[in-house]
């Protein structure tokens, strides 16, 4: 019980400290770009949530952001670039071409970056506007914290842990004295 | 406005090598045998009164229920005399192919390269005929009238979706 306590702390202040840290891999492949480079520029600083650091290796990256339409061409490269990254990583995608392949419904256009890996949040527009953008990247750090991106999950489910199936949840409600969740049933 | 090139073209093959002309707001056209498709497009080059150094486009369109099915569409631009003329080769579909110009003008290469690839019209002579656009493994050509619209032909794909079987 006490190794327990112990962990989950430690595990909330790393996951802290993860989410104030983000180092993003642009995966920059079409006009969605300039409105992430409006985000990352002083007026709307990416910065203040601590993910101001472009990496352009996958090795130093823990989040990938896909902005823009995603060919059939690219998708292996796309996958092989979320493989080289270090656990645990993130993905946001980044506008509607990359979250559901938008208005290119054709041949050659991956309706959904998430056919190819596991995306955490997906933002819409065409291209978002920063806001939305920022808004993103706040729901992506309640969800490090919380411990239920994608590969953090993977990571504990390899650990033997018990976790989630739907792990996909909204924000924190807020509190309106609402009854407490159902528990969780118990490992068999 | 460019009538002169084709009084030229008129003049210059009279054995049925220019099979119609036309002018649509002010836009001259000659469609060319297919034959006579690399000298036509060689005299328009060299010929001082044209000279129409610079290719500006090279394309295809499908048009599916026509004989000949396909037309490969050229445009060409004089930057010394500034006018302007575009031409036609009917291509078929079962000898889908039609005369490189990649000798006439080298970079006219990507262009057909990338009508080979979309519309699958074989270019005779060309150096390098492959596909410019679409990956090698990519069967069919995608622009073509007949090729399925929703037909996709992934290189990847994750396992285990959700809605997916395995």
């Amino acid at each position: 019980m006490g190794l327990e306590i112990y962990n989950s702390t430690v595990q909330a202040a790393v996951n802290w400290a993860r989410k104030f840290s983000l180092f993003q891999y642009p995966f920059v492949t079409a006009c969605c770009g300039m409105e992430f480079m409006s985000t990352a520029a002083p007026k709307y600083d990416l910065a203040r949530f601590g993910a101001e650091f472009p990496r352009f290796s996958p090795r130093q990256a823990d989040l990938l952001v896909i902005v823009g339409t995603v060919t059939e061409r690219q998708a292996p490269a796309l996958r092989r670039i979320y493989d080289q990254m270090c656990e645990p990583k993130w993905v946001i995608a980044f506008g509607v071409c990359a979250s559901t392949g938008g208005f290119y419904q054709n041949y050659s256009t991956v309706p959904g970056c998430d056919q190819i890996i596991p995306v955490d949040v997906y933002i819409p527009g065409c291209p978002p506007r920063p806001e939305q953008v920022l808004d993103a990247l706040v729901l992506l750090q309640e969800r490090i914290q919380r411990g239920e991106g994608h590969s953090q999950i993977t990571l504990k489910a390899e650990a033997g842990h018990d976790v989630p199936l739907t792990a996909i949840r909204p924000r924190d409600p807020k509190p309106t004295g609402e009854a407490a969740p159902p528990a969780r049933p118990a490992k068999p | 406005m460019a009538q002169i090139i084709l009084d030229r073209l008129v003049a210059q093959f009279q054995s049925g090598e220019i099979e119609q002309i036309g002018s649509q707001h002010g836009n001259e056209w000659a469609r060319v045998r297919r034959d006579a498709w690399r000298t036509v497009a060689a005299f328009l080059r060299d010929d001082p009164t044209t000279d129409m150094k610079m290719p500006i486009d090279l394309t295809a369109v499908d048009r599916l229920t026509r004989a000949p099915r396909f037309d490969v569409v050229l445009h060409l631009y004089s930057v010394t005399k500034k006018h302007r003329v575009r031409l036609y080769a009917g291509v078929p579909e079962d000898d889908c192919a039609l005369d490189s110009l990649v000798s006439v003008w080298p970079g006219l290469d990507w262009f057909e390269r990338e009508a080979y690839d979309l519309y699958g019209v074989r270019f005779k002579g060309h150096p390098d005929l492959r596909r410019i656009l679409m990956y090698p493994e990519f069967v069919g050509h995608p622009l073509r009238k007949d090729y399925p619209k929703e037909k996709r032909q992934p290189l990847i794909r994750r396992s285990g979706l959700p809605g997916t079987p395995e």
